[in-house]
């Protein structure tokens, strides 16, 4: 036990997740999961299946109905949330920037809400767009609205890269975007998560995302995990909810 | 007169009523401001409160404006008349938008940034000042904006509260039938709600973060809007403040003189102010008040004295039946106000002023007319204006009608002071004025004799409060000497010299208290 906790991020024992109202919607039941550090793990399944619930019970967004969401060995419930989220990197459609303050600003926000000095501060923001393929002299003083999504969604990543933390949640974080723009941010993302050495909880509908980028793939379906494979194991899967994703591939004409 | 003109000799009056309009303003939505938008920010943590609250300012906003001053006069502490009571009214009728916009801003936050603030771990307070109220002020400024063009207008109202403001000159206009007051009060009015718009339009544009309209000014440009706009304000302040109210009243003896609402009362108390000050009292003039505003003020110790006329005094504030006997109405009004609000009745000053039926001259030869009774028969083919005072006293229009028998074919409440016009005009055939009306002369009109002496009579006298006399000692001396001291036909001509000929009340009053020695 102790050593899996040692080697485990974040950890769900028997959770579950219901919609706080007078019926009671289950969203999630009876979730039982390890998240390696170093790994990055991706979450796929259709919309509804609770892929996304799963993500905010790590940063506290949601907190479990029952059961517990350990992260770093401790309870969600047991951490201070301000001090839980700050070490965790949050990414979801469209960076969720604020539109009101520049690139630079955005991207700076933890460091400054941490208090680095302000020298310290620029210096992070610059090494965090150069990191992102986006060059500072170019883009830190754009506010979002000026960016293209593919550029936002970069400056996204970089923010929530902002105070170095040791784990990333990623929602959805590419669908927004065209297929070309996507497919060359998915590669950046493979190389950066694998160099910086992050575990990364990834949550997609896709299934090549989910294969290109994830160590291994949890499948979801109903609030339930019903596979968590490795992407070789996925793809000989025999499971009926894993073939019909990978049926979908067969279109272009197969492996 | 031109307004060119009528300008070039009010220029320092008109700027003081601008000052005040604007620090009334300024002030009424600052405060609105500082309660309404943490109200707003509390409502939206606090759903449950919402509807209640906006509910309430919802309502705040549909009384009429006049009726909130009303409601306010008699609260303690923050009724009364002045400018405390306008204030609170005009920060009742400030609150809405801004707390509504205020809700309305921080809710129309996007969700995914304000989960994305969650999620990176800033506090509640964090959120709110870096990006909730960010985000949502520049619906914000726009709800201050729409209070602010709300409020200049509404200002004009205060002045019927004795709060100051270019309503004076809206209210005076209108009674004295002077277009150059009217056009300066409400063209400045008017002029002071679009600088507002403009200004505040011109924030507003600051906090637009949309691709549209992402015209930002730089920080420097901002700076010198609100630089140049504050100089403004400072610089009207500053021109206008020259002269006006003494420094302090501490050290002489000091008396609030007031008045009711129409030339007559503010040049009797004009007289009294002036013969006070002659002998170095210290006086304050909150003249032009509205309705019972001067009875309610004097009672309250807002006022120390005012004119009225016994048999108002006698029916409107003590509501007895009209009796026709001057001298038991002074008795019993004497003996009343002392015993139930420690107020002395001053001796009449010698005239009095009754309502005066009044027809067109032309009309009273052809038809041989000498008194009401002999009018009765044509009433029905005729038209009556009256004001809204008359209407509804109790020695008014109701029990007027029914003692002669009158039944018109139409009758027309307004403005007293449009009475005048509208008859010379032919609008409307009978109205009912006062008897020392300076115009009565000067526009060919018939006073209609009350043979049936339904009118009760109307002395003027002072009313003053007991611990005022024995406060200031020259009071007594002064109301003394005033005693007998008007004829009808002086008063008359006093009237007309404002009225008529556009006099300033103030030269009037000198020459005349010059010309008698008092």
């Amino acid at each position: 036990m102790s050593e899996t906790a040692d080697n485990s991020l974040v950890q769900f024992h028997n959770v579950s997740y219901s919609i706080p109202t007078r019926d009671r919607t289950v969203i999630l039941s009876d979730l039982n999961l390890a998240v390696e550090r170093g790994e990055t793990l991706v979450l796929l399944g259709e919309s509804g299946c609770g892929k996304t619930t799963t993500l905010k019970l790590v940063n506290r967004l949601l907190t479990p109905t029952s059961g517990q969401v350990l992260v770093e060995g401790k309870s969600t419930t047991a951490w201070d949330p301000i001090a839980l989220r700050r070490r965790i990197g949050y990414v979801i459609q469209e960076g969720g920037l604020f539109p009101h303050f520049t690139i630079e600003r955005n991207v700076g926000l933890l460091p400054a809400l941490l208090a680095w000095d302000e020298a310290r501060v620029s210096e992070r923001v610059r090494e965090l767009l150069k990191l992102v393929g986006l060059p500072p002299d170019r883009f830190a003083e754009r506010y979002p609205h000026e960016l293209s999504g593919g550029q936002r969604q970069r400056a996204g990543v970089a923010r929530a890269l902002g105070a170095d933390p040791p784990l990333l949640l990623l929602d959805e974080p590419f669908g927004a975007l065209d297929p070309l723009t996507r497919a060359s941010l998915q590669r950046e993302f493979a190389d950066l998560a694998a160099r910086l050495g992050k575990t990364a909880i990834l949550v997609t509908h896709d299934v090549r995302e989910a294969l290109l980028l994830g160590r291994r793939i949890g499948l979801m379906h109903k609030g339930q995990l019903v596979l968590l494979e490795t992407p070789e194991k996925f793809l000989t899967s025999d499971h009926p909810q894993a073939r019909a994703y990978l049926d979908t591939l067969d279109v272009g004409g197969g492996q | 007169m031109s307004f060119w003109h009528f300008l070039q000799l009010n220029w320092p009056e008109l700027l003081l009523l601008v000052r005040q309009h604007i620090v009334l303003v300024f002030l009424a939505i600052l405060i609105a401001v500082l309660i309404g938008v943490p109200a707003g920010i509390a409502l939206t943590r606090h759903r449950a409160l919402r509807g209640p609250v906006l509910g309430l300012a919802n309502v705040m906003q549909t009384i009429p404006s006049l009726a909130l001053f009303g409601f306010l006069i008699p609260i303690p502490f923050i009724g009364g008349i002045g400018a405390r009571t306008a204030l609170v009214a005009l920060v009742l009728y400030s609150l809405l938008p801004i707390i509504r916009n205020t809700v309305t801003g921080i809710l129309g936050v996007e969700p995914s940034v304000r989960e994305a603030a969650v999620a990176m771990g800033m506090t509640g307070g964090q959120i709110l000042r870096q990006v909730e109220l960010p985000l949502a002020m520049g619906v914000i400024v726009t709800g201050i904006r729409v209070a602010t063009v709300i409020a200049v207008g509404v200002t004009t109202i205060a002045a019927a509260v004795g709060a100051g403001g270019l309503g004076v000159y809206i209210f005076r206009g209108l009674r004295q039938y002077d277009n150059n007051l009217l056009l300066a009060g409400a063209l400045s009015a008017a002029l002071l709600a679009l600088a507002a718009d403009f200004l505040l339009g011109l924030v507003e544009r600051q906090f637009s973060f949309d691709a549209k309209h992402h015209t930002r000014l730089s920080a420097k440009r901002m700076l010198a809007i609100g630089a140049a706009a504050s100089l403004l304000v400072i610089a009207v302040l500053a021109i206008s403040r020259r002269g006006d109210e003494p420094a302090s009243f501490a050290a002489q003896a000091h008396i609030a003189v007031g008045s009711k609402d129409f030339t007559e009362s503010a040049l009797l108390a004009e007289i009294v102010a002036q013969m006070l000050e002659a002998r170095g009292v210290a006086v304050e003039r909150r003249l032009e008040l509205g309705g019972n505003l001067p009875h309610e003020a004097v009672v309250n110790g807002t006022l120390d004295l005012y004119p009225e006329y016994t048999g108002t005094a006698f029916t409107a504030i003590l509501h007895q039946p009209p009796i026709s006997d001057p001298r038991a109405v002074y008795d019993q009004v004497k003996q009343d106000y002392a015993s139930k609000f420690k107020i002395e009745v001053s001796p009449p000053l010698g005239f009095e002023n009754t309502f005066a039926i009044l027809v067109r001259g032309a009309e009273a030869r052809r038809l041989n007319l000498k008194t009401i009774s002999d009018a009765a028969p044509h009433t029905s083919e005729w038209r009556a204006g009256f004001g809204q005072d008359f209407m509804s006293r109790a020695d008014g229009y109701p029990g007027f009608s029914k003692t002669y028998g009158l039944k018109f074919r139409e009758v027309r409440e307004m403005d007293l002071s449009l009475t005048y016009i509208a008859l010379s005009s032919n609008q409307v055939d009978l109205i009912a004025a006062n008897s020392t009306e300076g115009r009565i002369k000067t526009l060919d009109l018939f006073q209609l004799e009350d043979n049936l002496h339904y009118f009760p009579p109307y002395e003027a006298v002072y009313m003053v409060r007991q611990d005022s006399l024995a406060r200031v000692p020259a009071l007594r001396e002064v109301l003394a000497k005033l005693g007998n001291a008007i004829t009808t036909d002086e008063m008359r001509a006093l009237n007309l010299e404002i009225d008529g000929n556009k006099r300033d009340p103030k030269e009037v009053v000198k020459e005349w208290i010059g010309k008698k020695g008092l």
